[in-house]
């Protein structure tokens, strides 16, 4: 913290909100508050948007990631009384990332560039055309700030390197050539039946008995054979856990859950002219989201001051209500409301009795230790995974790379015309829900295994190596009699691979105490679940506070048919 | 485009119609006037533009347009430069206006006559329809265009199916794309181009693009119009063939001057009563042909001159083509027993309507013997009536009969070569045949029905000359009905195709037939061995069909059906007696096949519907005797156009003053009064029964 410019002291030193972090939901509600006339200040101990939702310089993630893995320093001292009327209550970080890994393989070309490199801290991640964030960007106007493209496909993958891709269309399901007439039959006549339900349709009524079925039972009751029931359940529904297995299942799909999905994804394709597939990237990568809603906020009146660590909580003394934060700069400022970011949580001194209001916490914000970790990886190569085709998706549904695999692992390709590498590069994201450390890494050793050539040259190479041997011999019992054939056996060189990252993220989940705190990046492809909570916090601090209302003559840019551009 | 719901006009937008309604009136009539007056002046020509980016529908202005163009370019001062600037500008207004309009008529149209001069560029044609085709890919217009450009520019069929191909990956429920890939691909093998020389090869390949389409979406029905494209291109033999003949190879025909023969001596199947000097000769093709005469086609017999033979097409349009072609032989005078051969096809000129070559030259020989008359019995015969009353029938019992063999078998032109090139056709058939079962295991699927009901029909048609029966006749009758039920907005149509079914079924062997063969034998008859009678009565039949296994009925019984026509009976020559009792016929104009049954003696159309429906389209397609086209004929028209009667009822003129009935049952119908009956009986004058009343 020496290195830490002086900062001019802030000015007003009162506010209705700090907000502290730059992540999605945090400078989503900053842009909320300050669109409600609330004056908003917003700071950020990093020297760039985003937190961990940024995209950064290939130099800049890994010691991103280990500033946040290191166990907290323990509390100084119970916190000093100030001469004045608070007590300070002193700020911890959690650790975050665990597990991190980084490998060079082409020190050279990559050092020289890292600043042409836009990486994703919570990759892989996309936006459904028809999602609550596309939804949230057009009503608020935010999508002025950004620019994307469509991601233009989706995959299967398999064990063997093959990439199948998913028929989610009528025009897919035609053109499909892995599917025989019989399955595309009955796929297309799903499809018709999801569609006559949710049109209202009243002889295609799916029953609520069903609704309230698991949705991988009704699948099966639609006679769907096991290939089509993998491309709806992973593909398209997105679940994260093997339906199949409940046992290992923390995520059942009900009938009713799968059928908003399908029709979120349905509602996507085609819905911008220039989108082809049902996702959009941001050029530039996803942190350009969390700027987006920054600037949308600064144009509303919200003060933002980067690179101002925060040390300690400022108390009311006798109530133990919150007042305020002191700075790194050593100033204090005082607000109604305090939005903390999930990197800090607040040490109460022993034996001290908590704040009053503490107890309160609301159910659904209750943090939920079982819910496990997720693992991440990002890969950059020098080719393709698929020739002819650059930003796609991939999709490895459970026990689809071996046995022990309960979790569906996304990979998204992203390619240079994106903005978030070299041109002629590949970015590989890719996550997978696991329980521990070591379950993650296997996860996502498995698809790099299976689709990147990893060079020898590198220290932490051999770890590569060895664990992706074990899981492969794995594979390799289970399939051995149907390895022939597929795209992968045909001679075609896979991907080397020039840099990865691996790391598990803690999930943390957003938290309404006498103060808030902002969700991690969760599990999911898209935003949808991270903008509901973060729609949940706001109406918690200001509950009688419209979240960013409809005001179509304050904005005259936003008419109706603003999009995304593309 | 497709799929956009109308809206109804909002009050600003009915005032700008109106607004846009004044402003064109204005400028149509400044128009007219420089168009009367022949000004093609900039300024004049600008005006005209300016009225077509409005209304792209306006003809005048763009014969207007034309005539300017021809002004200018007669020009003596004008340079290929300047002319191509001209023409640009043209090609300009016409998409101004393609955008207003893309469908409008007037203006592709203009583009096409712009671009045949000659003058402008063609590829940038096709850019113009990518983006078009882009914005709307079912446009029939822009395929239209299309295929224009695609010919002018010379390019090539096989990239052009390449882009069906593309938009139909796009969408593949786009009868336009699936449309032109049908054209294209006939080109192709027509042309016999590299890569299209046999179908066997193409077809296969098609087929399974076109299941992808069915199976994924079998409500679409795009689909299914190219399935049965395919299958006609399966189906359908490029050159025609003969299918069957009266007489046929083999037969011994026995003709007799008088009803009354004594039938001991020889088989009631080819024993022929005529008392009009000659007897047909019948040639049944596959397909419709032309070209049929004494040159292509030569009868060889004693008693006629080859050259001396009219060959007459037989079809209800008067076309010159025609499945059944039919010429007249005297009939020799002694009673010598006398060979006659016909060939056919030896030399070129029958060509199918396909402009396809007659190229399997056939023969095929018959006997004729002639009976003498036998006055006595012509005596007796004038009095006798036929009545088809149940009493009159007895079950055709003898199964020795060698000749009735002879009958159903077809000339046996098809030899072992044609045998084996057509398998492919009858595999193809069998997969698709499967492949349709698959899908009717999947889903209740009417059109799925109704095509896997000709799959089937034609893979029965096509295996029928070795398998010898139809093996699928049954299912495809449980089809029909099935199809009935589940479609009734379309219950005739698969009614009728039940009926042709059903009697592809009875002609297909000689058992199933000769149940329905009788031996007419009346109270009165003093014939010993009356004439055999083909009953396919109370079958429920909507439409006639199976003539070329039929060409030998002279007594048909058709009556207690639902036969609303009877087309193609024009082909049953021979044909002397014909019951259509109870049946469903609405006018006298169905009539019109018999015209051309010279042999007709007894018509039975009692208890049908005719006059039940004032309005009868096709009255208006009989000549009226008040026309002129029909002055040429016989001084007795002339006659009858003064009657008032007969103006009125100038169909029934049209149909039966060509026939030579003794008698006529027409009780029953809404028509049928007394009025009605002296008419004909005015028409009609050698008739001698009318109702069951002999006439004076």
């Amino acid at each position: 913290m020496d290195d830490i410019p002086p900062y001019p002291p802030i000015d007003p030193t009162t506010f209705d909100l700090i907000v502290i972090g730059t992540g999605l939901p945090e400078s989503i509600i900053a842009a909320a508050a300050s669109t409600a006339s609330k004056s908003v200040l917003h700071l950020d101990p990093n020297p760039f948007y985003g937190s961990h939702f940024s995209s950064l310089p290939l130099a800049d993630l890994p010691s991103f990631l280990s500033s946040h893995s290191t166990s907290p320093s323990p509390p100084r001292s119970p916190s000093s009384d100030d001469p004045n009327e608070f007590s300070l209550l002193e700020f911890a970080t959690r650790p975050l990332y665990s597990f991190i890994d980084i490998s060079t393989f082409s020190p050279n070309l990559l050092d020289q560039h890292s600043r042409k490199f836009n990486l994703d801290v919570a990759g892989p991640r996309v936006l459904f055309c028809a999602d609550k964030s596309i939804e949230l960007l057009l009503r608020t106007g935010t999508n002025q700030y950004m620019e994307f493209k469509s991601v233009d496909a989706t995959f299967v993958g398999d064990n063997k390197g093959n990439l199948w891709s998913v028929p989610d269309s009528r025009a897919a399901i035609f053109k499909d050539k892995s599917l025989g007439l019989v399955e595309k039959n009955k796929l297309m006549r799903f499809f018709k039946l999801v569609h006559g339900h949710l049109a209202g349709e009243q002889d295609v009524k799916i029953s609520e008995e069903d609704l309230q079925s698991p949705f991988v039972d009704f699948l099966n009751k639609m006679g769907l054979p096991p290939k089509i029931k993998s491309f709806i359940l992973y593909a398209i529904a997105m679940a994260d856990y093997d339906q199949e297995d409940t046992g290992v299942c923390r995520d059942l799909l009900k009938t009713k859950d799968g059928i908003d999905q399908l029709a979120l994804y349905n509602a996507s394709i085609g819905r911008f002219q220039n989108a082809s597939g049902a996702f959009l990237y941001p050029i530039y990568g996803q942190g350009e989201l969390s700027q987006a809603f920054c600037r949308r906020a600064a144009v509303k009146g919200c003060l933002y001051v980067l690179r101002m660590p925060v040390t300690a909580l400022l108390v009311d003394k006798d109530t133990g209500c919150y007042k305020g934060v002191r700075l790194a700069s050593g100033q204090d400022i005082f607000s109604q409301k305090l939005i903390l970011d999930p990197t800090f949580k607040v040490t109460l001194p022993l034996g001290s009795s908590p704040p009053l209001p503490l107890k309160e916490k609301l159910p659904f914000f209750s943090l939920k230790d079982d819910k496990g970790k997720i693992a991440r990886g990002i890969c950059i190569t020098k080719t393709s995974l698929k020739p002819d085709i650059s930003n796609f998706l991939v999709v490895y549904p459970p026990r689809s790379l071996f046995p022990e695999q309960v979790t569906s692992i996304r990979l998204l390709q992203i390619a240079s015309n994106l903005a978030v590498c070299l041109p002629g590069m590949f970015v590989l994201y890719i996550s997978a829900l696991c329980n521990d450390d070591d379950q993650g890494k296997k996860l996502i050793h498995a698809v790099m295994n299976t689709l990147l050539t990893v060079p020898l040259d590198s220290e932490s190479n051999a770890a590569v190596q060895s664990e992706t041997a074990e899981i492969g011999s794995a594979v390799q019992d289970e399939t051995s009699e149907s390895s022939s054939g597929g795209p992968s056996d045909s001679g075609e060189e896979k991907p080397t691979l020039l840099w990865s990252a691996l790391y598990s993220q803690e999930l943390t989940l957003g938290q309404v105490d006498f103060i808030c705190s902002t969700p991690m990046p969760d599990g999911k492809l898209n935003y949808n679940d991270l903008i509901d909570t973060t729609f949940k916090i706001f109406q918690e601090i200001y509950p009688e506070e419209e979240f960013f209302p409809e005001t179509s003559l304050e904005n005259p840019e936003v008419d109706g048919d603003a999009s995304p551009e593309t | 485009m497709h799929g956009r719901p109308r809206k109804a006009p909002k009050p600003e937008e009915e005032a700008a119609s109106v607004a846009k309604a004044q402003k064109l009136h204005a400028l149509q009539t400044q128009f007219f006037s420089f168009h009367h007056n022949k000004i093609y002046t900039k300024e004049a020509v600008e005006l005209s533009a300016k009225l077509l980016e409005i209304n792209p529908e306006s003809y005048t202005a763009w014969n207007y347009r034309k005539l300017a163009v021809e002004h200018y370019l007669s020009q003596p001062d004008c340079n290929p430069d300047w002319i191509k600037s001209f023409l640009d500008d043209e090609l300009r207004v016409v998409e101004n206006a393609l955008r207003q309009n893309f469908k409008s008529y007037g203006a592709w149209h203009h583009r096409k006559w712009v671009i045949s001069k000659g003058h402008s560029s063609i590829d940038n044609e096709l850019r113009l329809l990518d983006k078009f085709q882009k914005a709307d890919s079912r446009n029939f217009h822009a395929w239209n265009y299309r295929r224009f450009v695609a010919e002018s520019m010379k390019r090539s069929e096989q990239d052009e199916l390449k882009y069906t191909e593309d938009m139909i990956y796009k969408n593949f429920s786009n009868y336009s794309a699936w449309h032109n890939r049908s054209v294209l691909l006939s080109a192709l093998f027509e042309k016999k181009a590299e890569g299209f020389l046999s179908k066997e090869k193409v077809l296969p390949e098609e087929y399974e693009f076109i299941h992808q389409a069915i199976f994924t979406d079998p409500d679409d029905q795009s689909g299914w119009f190219y399935h049965l494209w395919l299958l006609d291109q399966t189906v359908t033999t490029d050159s025609p063939l003969l299918a069957s003949s009266w007489p046929g190879h083999g037969y011994d025909v026995f003709l007799v001057e008088d009803r009354c023969y004594n039938g001991s001596a020889f088989s009631p199947f080819t024993a022929l009563h005529s008392d009009s000097g000659s007897f047909p000769i019948v040639l049944y093709f596959n397909q419709p042909v032309g070209g049929v005469s004494s040159s292509t086609v030569t009868v060889e017999c004693g008693f006629n001159k080859n050259e001396d033979l009219l060959w007459k097409p037989l079809s209800a349009s008067n076309s010159q083509t025609a499945r059944v072609w039919v010429a007249h032989l005297k009939i020799p005078s002694s009673d010598l027993l006398s060979t006659v051969e016909v060939s056919v096809g030896h030399s070129k000129g029958i060509i199918s309507t396909r402009g396809f070559e007659y190229s399997h030259p056939s023969m095929f020989s018959f006997k004729v013997h002639v009976q003498p008359m036998e006055r006595d019995f012509s005596q007796v015969s004038v009095a006798e009536s036929i009545s088809l009353r149940e009493e009159n029938f007895k079950i055709y019992g003898s199964q020795s009969e060698e000749s009735i063999i002879n009958s159903f078998n077809q000339l046996s032109i098809k030899n072992g070569h044609e045998s084996t090139a057509s398998n492919w056709r009858s595999e193809a058939l069998a997969k698709e045949i499967e492949c349709f079962r698959e899908l009717l295991s999947l889903m209740d699927c009417k059109i799925g029905k109704l095509t896997l009901a000709r799959l089937l029909m034609a893979y029965d048609v096509m295996s029928y000359p070795f398998a010898n029966k139809l093996v699928h006749s049954e299912e495809v009758l449980e089809l029909c009905s099935d199809l009935m039920k589940l479609d009734p907005t379309h219950y005739q149509y698969y009614k009728d195709e039940h009926s042709m079914v059903l009697l592809q079924k009875v002609t297909s062997s000689k058992e199933s037939l000769l149940q329905h063969c009788f031996q007419y034998k009346d109270s009165v008859s003093s014939a010993i061995c009356g004439p055999i009678c083909l009953r396919l009565n109370n079958l429920s039949l909507s439409r006639m069909g199976a003539f070329e296994k039929l060409l030998w009925v002279q007594m048909l019984d058709l009556s207690h059906n639902e036969l609303q026509s009877i087309e193609g009976l024009e082909a049953m020559q021979l044909l002397s007696c014909l019951s259509l009792r109870n049946n469903k016929l609405r006018s006298l104009t169905a009539l019109e096949p018999l015209r051309k049954l010279k042999l007709l003696r007894v018509l039975d159309i009692s208890y049908n519907q005719i006059g039940d429906h004032s309005i009868d389209t096709t009255r208006y397609l009989c000549s009226s005797p008040l026309s002129h086209s029909v002055g040429s004929e016989s001084n007795k028209d002339e006659t009858v156009t003064s009657d008032v009667a007969l103006i009125d009822n100038w169909e029934a003129f049209y149909i039966f003053k060509d026939f030579n009935l003794n008698q006529l049952e027409i009780v029953g119908n809404t028509i049928a009064d007394e009025k009605f009956k002296s008419v004909l009986v005015k028409i009609m004058p050698k008739l001698k029964q009318l109702d069951g009343k002999l006439l004076g």
